[in-house]
């Protein structure tokens, strides 16, 4: 066990945790944010990315250790507050990224953390980014759209 | 049933922004794996690692502290006076837990169920049991099914068989001006929803109740009443937000829900099994894989006058669903063409891997992946192009399916295929690919478009809805909004959402009137499994009829205006404060026409059809022997379409994953079991793998369906593969007739050295030349 010390969402957080610890189990069981979903455990479906210091990881596979002092950001940290939605949400409600919704915490940090560099990518540049998020349910067309247009009033 | 209008009203037809999806955006949906409750243990199964044999003990090892572990075994289902199966279509099919004595029927099978506070010390104990097995010959390949050397179930290893006969077969091939005949296969393929199976058991006093990801919860309660010996009133079932079914889900909740039941009864305290994504793909139920021989007598013209197909499926250890995959895949197998002369024998043989179930399209896909395939050929052979070939041959309005059955729907497949060829500028394209032909011998790219035209029956087939018999509730609140009452899930289809639309029109309200409830077996009524396309078009319509009624309640009672209008809340109110609760419910009635005979297999088998025309256009690395789909057209016609989002969604995903199945996607079988269940060696398309997919909708609204609308969600199943297939039979000239068409199937094709191997189960007759049997 060892006390870490790092934020989330803005929020500075104190746990005492193996460092081996995945951050996913972390987030998810120590901080209750239950946004970043396990589909795999191995790195390949990206249901568990996060932000740690502006880049995107999967957190499966990434010990929380290695997260001391580090500025975590979850789907949660998203939305500017309760009745608003950020730019890129507010792009899959209009457009239908969403289906089941469990790859779509992963899918709209990967598509925030894209938006964050290239405000206005090309479907191209679109399909690498997200090429590590599994969608099983929209055939990615609609998660297109909504990241192609997310910040086009901007 | 009253036929629909096809009106418009404020919310159907339209994309309104959905209900669902606001949770979902902001990582605030709870599904299993994010609901704990208090005292809450983890669970684990162990399972029995031989594909057969006899279970003659259980050894718990001594390394581990038993006294700390909730442990279960099927001696517990007896004790407690329950019945050790898990009932679905059949009562006694397989068991909930393998006990000893019993037979072990694949290597997934559960046997022992355990659970602790700690997940992390599940792992240890799992390996501490050690099963005592004598071990008994098992079928792993299908040919040895059909052999039946060894004989896994019933006589002669058959789960089921259907016929359809039309006309005379024999007399038109011995007529024929040409013969052509086909072995066409398809592998197994994985649901691979990204949230894996998991449930949550806890007793509530007396009533066991399960909450968790799954498609029916009636039929998880089914499962529950057989299995504990309770009555409906002391089995309960919840659905928790769900992350993806597609069948996967349809029929393995009411195992699972069996053993999490049984772990909290005996532990006292609510239990949590999640499963992990090994776990999940080995143990739960896959796509059926099937091999079909098609044979097909035609005139020079073109005109099929005769069809001839057999059609079998793995069914896996049990019966399960197997039945009723093969109803659909039978009915399906003659395609949407006017044929006089019709035989189709369908046969579910039991082999000795986990059970195959519901995936999309169920049944349909595999037996229009061999028609579809076929014709193409056939068109080669009398030098037609594959278009002309259908044309000759599409059923139109008034024609007769291979049932009997006529063609009632407005569907004029012509034009569809028209629209679809436009779109996907197939003239040109192909006057391009031809030039490009021309001009270089030997391309390291080859290029070349396929198409597949087909139909989809709408609801369960047969007598199904009949046997169902759902049933929808509409019920006034306190505030004075309504709330429907559905067990149909919400699986990202968008349920919720097409209710509320449904709902808020037919009672001329705003849809914030309208609630949808949550499927919860203790408070909405059944209206059947979440399945076979049914849930917007089947009780989309109950749900129309049962605003209707309620509306017609408050006309009657002088609350609101016969003429329409009127202040629905104020009138729900008032009903409550003077005449008291006020509930409509409706019950499903087949349309007037539908007769169906299931012995003879002959008549309505749906009361409607979904009709699609897509068209693929494909590049095959002639180095790597990789095929992409460059540029996708799904054009279909599905009655009304109640939200164009949602439904272009339907379909986009539906493609996505026929383009696995066609491609990427091979479940590999290693003694009866799939040894690739990861993600990193089972591979599921990408965003980089998926083409531009253009999605067009031809509405012809259909009087049965609410507002007009059809079933939509396993069409776009059945359309992808034999298209992406046929477009590369057109790329390399050699015609491949088994998917995955991996590199190994492309190049063992273009190179001519027959079948490739090493895939067990599933594997045969493979790839053959572009040559099918001569003329007659
Ligand atoms: S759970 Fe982390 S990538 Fe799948
Ligand atoms: S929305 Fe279901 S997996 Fe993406």
């Amino acid at each position: 066990m060892s006390k870490l010390e790092f934020s989330v969402n803005g929020r500075a957080c104190t746990v005492e945790v193996h460092p081996m610890k995945r951050l996913l189990d972390v987030v998810r069981d120590d901080l209750g944010l239950h946004g970043a979903k396990e589909g795999c455990g191995e790195g390949e479906c990206g249901a568990c990315a996060v932000e740690v210091d502006g880049r995107l990881v999967v957190s499966c596979l990434v010990p929380v250790g290695q997260c001391a002092g580090a500025r975590v950001r979850t789907v949660e940290g998203l939305a500017p507050d309760a009745a608003t939605l950020s730019k890129v949400q507010q792009a899959f409600l209009q457009y239908g990224g969403a289906q089941c919704g469990i790859c779509t915490p992963g899918m709209l940090m990967a598509a925030t953390a894209l938006l964050d560099k290239v405000p206005r990518p090309s479907e191209a540049d679109v399909r690498t980014a997200l090429a590590g998020n599994l969608c099983r349910c929209t055939g990615y067309m609609k998660i297109f759209e909504a990241v192609v247009r997310a910040l086009e009033s901007a | 049933m009253l036929p629909s209008r096809a009106m418009t009203g404020k919310a159907v037809g339209r994309s309104v922004p959905r209900r669902e999806a606001d949770a979902k955006l902001r990582g605030q949906a709870r599904y299993v794996g994010d609901v704990t409750m208090p005292g809450m243990l983890h669970g684990a199964t162990v399972r029995s690692q031989v594909a057969r044999g006899r279970l003659r003990a259980i050894h718990f090892g001594p390394e581990v502290r038993w006294d700390e572990y909730v442990v279960v075994t099927a001696a517990d289902i007896i004790a407690a006076g329950g019945v050790n199966t898990v009932a679905l279509i059949v009562d006694h099919d397989q068991p909930a837990l393998v006990g000893i004595g019993d037979i072990i029927a694949h290597r997934e099978e559960p046997v022992v169920l355990l659970a602790h506070p700690d997940p992390h010390a599940l792992e240890p104990a799992r390996r501490a049991i050690r099963l005592e097995v004598e071990p008994l010959p098992a079928v792993l390949t299908l040919d040895d099914a059909l052999a039946a050397r060894t004989v896994v179930y019933g006589e002669d290893n058959v789960i089921k068989s259907y016929g359809i006969d039309k006309g005379d077969v024999d007399a038109a091939f011995a007529a024929a001006e040409v013969v052509s005949e086909g072995v066409y296969e398809t592998g197994a393929q994985e649901q691979l929803y990204i949230e894996n199976n998991g449930m949550i058991g806890a007793l509530e006093g007396d009533v066991v109740t399960v909450w968790g990801s799954m498609q029916c919860p009636y039929y998880v309660q089914k499962g529950l009443m057989k299995c504990f010996g309770v009555g409906p009133e002391r089995a309960r079932v919840v659905q928790l937000e769900t992350g993806g079914g597609f069948g996967g889900k349809e029929e393995y909740p009411s195992i699972l829900g069996i053993h999490v039941a049984l772990l909290a009864r005996k532990a006292g305290r609510p239990v949590r099994i999640l499963y992990d994504r090994g776990e999940d793909m080995a143990a739960t139920t896959k796509r059926h894989p099937s091999r079909t021989r098609v044979r097909s007598a035609a005139r020079r013209d073109g005109t099929l006058t005769a069809l001839d197909i057999d059609f079998v499926l793995d069914g896996g250890a049990y019966a399960t669903l197997s039945q009723v995959v093969l109803s659909r895949g039978t009915i399906h197998a003659a395609g949407p063409y006017s044929v006089a002369n019709v035989r189709v024998r369908g046969r579910a043989m039991a082999t000795s891997t986990p059970p195959h179930g519901a995936f999309r399209g169920f049944g349909a896909p595999q037996s229009i992946f061999a028609l579809e395939r076929h014709l193409d050929e056939v068109a080669h052979k009398l030098g037609l192009t594959p278009e002309a070939l259908r044309r000759k041959n599409f059923v139109t309005k008034g024609g007769e399916l291979a049932t009997g059955q006529l063609v009632r729907d407005d569907i004029d497949l012509g034009a569809l295929l028209g629209s679809a060829l436009a779109l996907a500028d197939w003239e040109r394209k192909r006057t391009d690919i031809a030039a490009e032909r021309a001009r270089s011998g030997a391309p390291l790219r080859r290029r070349g478009l396929g198409l597949a035209t087909f139909l989809h029956g709408t609801g369960f087939t047969g007598s199904g809805e009949k046997y169902l018999a759902s049933v929808v509730g509409v019920e006034g609140m306190a505030d004075g909004r309504v709330r429907v009452l559905a067990s149909s899930t919400e699986i990202g289809q968008g349920t919720q959402t097409v209710f509320a639309q449904i709902a808020a029109d037919a009672l001329g309200v705003d849809m914030a009137d309208v609630e949808v409830a949550t499927p919860d077996t203790r408070d909405v009524p059944n209206s059947g499994p979440t399945v076979a396309s049914r849930t917007c078009t089947i009780v989309g319509k109950l749900v129309e009829t049962a605003a209707h009624t309620l509306r017609a309640r408050l006309v009657a009672a002088g609350l609101l205006p016969a003429d329409g209008g009127g202040d629905l809340r104020a009138a729900v109110q008032r009903h409550l404060a003077t005449l008291g609760p006020l509930r409509a419910l409706a019950q499903y009635e087949a349309p007037p026409y539908v007769k169906w005979d299931e012995g003879a297999f002959r008549g309505d088998a749906y009361g409607a059809y979904s009709w699609g025309v897509y068209v693929a256009e494909v590049e095959v690395d002639m180095l790597t022997y990789e095929a992409r789909v460059l540029d996708f057209v799904a054009a279909q016609e599905v009655g009304r379409v109640i939200h164009p989002v949602l439904a272009t969604g339907q379909i986009e995903g539906g493609v996505a994953q026929g383009i696995g199945w066609a491609l990427y996607e091979n479940v590999v079988w290693r003694d009866g079991v799939m040894s690739n269940n990861r993600m990193t060696d089972y591979i599921m398309p990408t965003s980089e793998d998926i083409p531009p997919i253009r999605v067009l909708f031809a509405e012809a609204p259909y009087p049965y369906g609410p507002f007009g609308a059809k079933g939509i969600g396993e069409l776009p199943m059945d359309g992808p593969a034999p298209a992406i297939l046929n477009a590369i039979e057109d790329a390399l000239g050699v015609s491949i007739r088994r998917i995955p068409a991996t590199p190994e199937v492309i190049m063992d094709a273009v190179e001519g050295a027959g079948a490739s191997n090493g895939d067990g189960a599933g594997a045969g007759a493979g790839v053959a030349g572009a040559g099918v049997a001569g003329a007659a």
